[in-house]
């Protein structure tokens, strides 16, 4: 009887096993059976569309290099909020506090580019002020959360909104090009203060640097400091770390001042780096495409990386899909999004089947 | 600007509100439940270009809000099997449909951009209509308007002053003692967020086939418009009513950037464009920052009648969502 109960659990345990491999594997097929069947409701052979994204993500070293330009932002925009999902706060703000990061950045370098510092300076300072520009917003959000209990869900979006209005306003108003003001953004920045790049290559070195040690930087904070530890005990318990004594909303506030920082200097590398002059959508959208790779990743700065860069050359490769095929480049987001909602219902389903067995 | 054109743009501010009102008292009647439909900006956008697709290709109104009714309920359906059934959280599942919606709104629409279609015609009722003022302001309509009309008072009648009303409280507040009483709570929840979506679904074509007729891509408009419709269920306490008010408010601050435009031209229509966003935020503050604890610990230092004046603000102000709401019930 005993023995027969031991082998009950040991091939459960092998099944449960089985299904851990196979779920992502599952997601991934269903993720793609899905944006395949609206690719052929359109009319459209899914292999050609898939083939042209491939092709328009990796078919040069100009486009692996666009790809990777893309990937920086995104994926300092997801290891922020790594930090706030783990304190569980739900970080939807982050897409205006990238635009504060890009308007302060722009401020800055308005200010010092007549002055006598050397362009190295003028542009780290710059990007400093970006850090801070997207804390700051981001504070803001939380200072709504916990002092005037405003879910930070709705604080932020409208957080962002504000954001945008603020661009617009600077783009048109103050900041406005020499004659008269245009979507196309203010006046671009002298090639001198632009984030050097790799010869002909759109990417920078340096871009890429300061990504990896974002990677860095959140791995070591998340699994090797108190800090770390105490941030998830407030997201996994708030009452119960209150009691133990965490001080709570000061963890909340600090997950969002370290989410702010690093989506601000996402700005600064979208401004230093790949417009060189402050644009209405300076954000790109990779504040909400960094919630869907955050909640891939379970935690995992490393891993995050990986994903953003799939997420990244999805983005790059569907921009040959309406010069190619007359298709709208909004595929790569249904296909992103539906990757994220397989894989949450492939693990609820999971977990359903483990507690039926 | 003379009485007439006041009443004329107080008409289009009741009829240019209907939409959000619709989306506002289906995500109303969803949350009461216990469950966050968080997808709401997905899915009007989704809904809005389904349904001028499908009024366009049928060339049947009909059918076309019916169309959007079930694309609604489908998301719906989506979130409700996502979180009931396989208990993953509400606002993961509800964010990524919310953009996943959007984008294939984008994608699928793309060939429909800029096409005119058909219109909801307005239908004057007669009599009525002539009744001075009143009747240019409330009766000369679509069909559309005077059911966002009725549906206030429905689902008001519905969620307070019925049986199932009752029960529909109880399982967004307290779901065991509701299921004690016989109530199956789960799938009440399932039919009370599929009927929520079909409204918020009815949002879209309202748009699509309505107040912003045809279908515009990336420049229709309408994105954004999901999420101060949350922000409206929430700023009106869950109570239909409320929620009406909410709705209104924010119809006429459009309509007001629209006409101060011409006389504010140091301001670029962009920015007359979201300022209902800070005014959200600051209402959602109003409404909420009664129930901080700091503020109570303030209240208390303050004299007696200073103390019961604000205390009795805060609370006319204060709005507290389902407490149940976003937690899966297990019903075993």
């Amino acid at each position: 009887m005993l023995k027969a109960k031991q082998n009950r659990s040991l091939k459960l345990d092998i099944n449960s096993r089985w299904i851990k491999v196979a779920s992502p594997i599952v997601a991934v097929l269903l993720a793609l059976l899905f944006t395949s069947l609206v690719l052929i409701f359109t009319g459209t052979n899914p292999l050609d569309a898939y083939r042209q994204i491939l092709n328009g993500a990796f078919g040069s070293t100009g486009r692996v290099s666009d790809v990777t330009v893309a990937w920086v932002p995104l994926l300092l925009a997801t290891t922020g909020l790594l930090i706030t999902f783990t304190a569980g706060l739900w970080n939807i703000g982050i897409e205006g506090q990238i635009t504060l990061g890009a308007i302060f950045t722009t401020g800055m370098m308005r200010l010092l580019q007549d002055s006598s510092l050397s362009p190295a300076m003028i542009i780290t300072l710059s990007m400093l002020a970006g850090m801070v520009g997207g804390a700051l917003w981001a504070g803001l959000a939380g200072a709504l959360k916990t002092f005037g209990g405003v879910n930070e869900i709705f604080g932020g979006l409208g957080l962002n909104f504000v954001a945008m209005s603020l661009t617009l306003w600077l783009i048109f108003g103050p900041w406005k090009r020499p004659g008269i003001g245009s979507m196309s953004g203010t006046q671009p920045f002298p090639q001198t203060l632009w984030l050097p790049t790799l010869d002909t290559l759109r990417v920078s070195p340096w871009a890429v640097i300061l990504g990896i040690l974002a990677i860095i930087v959140i791995y070591l904070l998340l699994r090797g400091t108190y800090f770390g530890l105490k941030l998830k005990a407030v997201g996994k318990n708030i009452r119960g770390a209150y009691l133990l004594g965490v001080p709570t909303w000061q963890y909340m506030m600090m997950a969002f001042f370290v989410c702010g920082a690093l989506a601000g200097l996402a700005g600064a590398v979208q401004v230093t780096g790949v417009y060189h002059r402050l644009i209405p959508s300076i954000s790109s959208g990779y504040g909400y495409m960094g919630l869907m790779v955050a909640m891939l990743v379970n935690f995992n700065p490393i891993w995050a990386g990986f994903v953003a860069f799939f997420f990244a050359s999805l983005n790059i490769g569907s921009i040959q899909l309406p010069i190619v095929l007359k298709l709208d480049s909004a595929l790569a987001g249904v296909l992103q999004g539906a990757l994220v909602l397989a894989v949450l219902m492939v693990n609820g389903a999971r977990q359903r089947l483990l507690r039926k067995s | 600007m003379g009485t007439d054109q006041i009443i004329i743009g107080l008409a289009y501010v009741l009829a240019s509100a209907a939409p959000v009102l619709f989306a506002a008292i289906g995500e109303t009647i969803t949350e009461r439940a216990g469950v966050i439909n968080l997808s709401l900006n997905g899915t009007i956008l989704l809904t809005a270009m389904g349904g001028f697709a499908i009024a366009l290709r049928t060339d049947s109104l009909f059918l076309g809000f019916l169309g959007g009714m079930a694309l609604g309920s489908l998301i719906a359906l989506i979130v409700a099997f996502s979180s009931i059934t396989l208990r993953q959280s509400q606002v993961a599942v509800g964010f990524v449909l919310a953009l996943t919606c959007r984008d294939l709104a984008y994608f699928l629409g793309n060939p429909y951009m800029g096409l005119s279609g058909p219109r909801l015609p307005s239908f004057r009722i007669p009599l009525l209509k002539d009744i001075p003022y009143l009747g240019q302001l409330l009766f000369q309509h679509d069909l559309l308007t005077y059911f966002s009309f009725i549906l206030i008072f429905v689902a008001w009648f519905w969620i307070f002053k019925t049986r199932p009303g009752l029960t529909l409280q109880g399982i967004g507040e307290r779901p065991e003692a509701a299921f004690a009483r016989g109530a199956n709570v789960n799938r009440l929840r399932y039919i009370y967020v599929i009927i929520g979506g079909a409204l918020v679904g009815l949002a879209g074509p309202a748009f699509s086939l309505s107040i912003k007729a045809g279908w515009q891509g990336t420049i229709s408009g309408l994105d954004g418009i999901g999420w101060i419709a949350l922000a409206i269920t929430i700023f009106g306490g869950w109570n239909p009513l409320r929620a009406a008010f909410g709705a209104y408010l924010f119809a006429l601050l459009q309509w007001l950037g629209l006409v101060l435009q011409p006389s504010l031209p140091g301001i670029p229509s962009q920015v007359l464009q979201v300022a209902p966003f800070p005014l959200m935020i600051l209402a959602l503050l109003f409404v909420n920052i009664g129930n901080t604890e700091w503020v109570e610990r303030t209240l208390a230092l303050l004299p007696d009648s200073t103390r019961r004046f604000i205390a009795r603000i805060l609370r006319s102000l204060r709005a507290s969502p389902p407490a149940a709401l976003g937690v899966p019930f297990k019903q075993e």
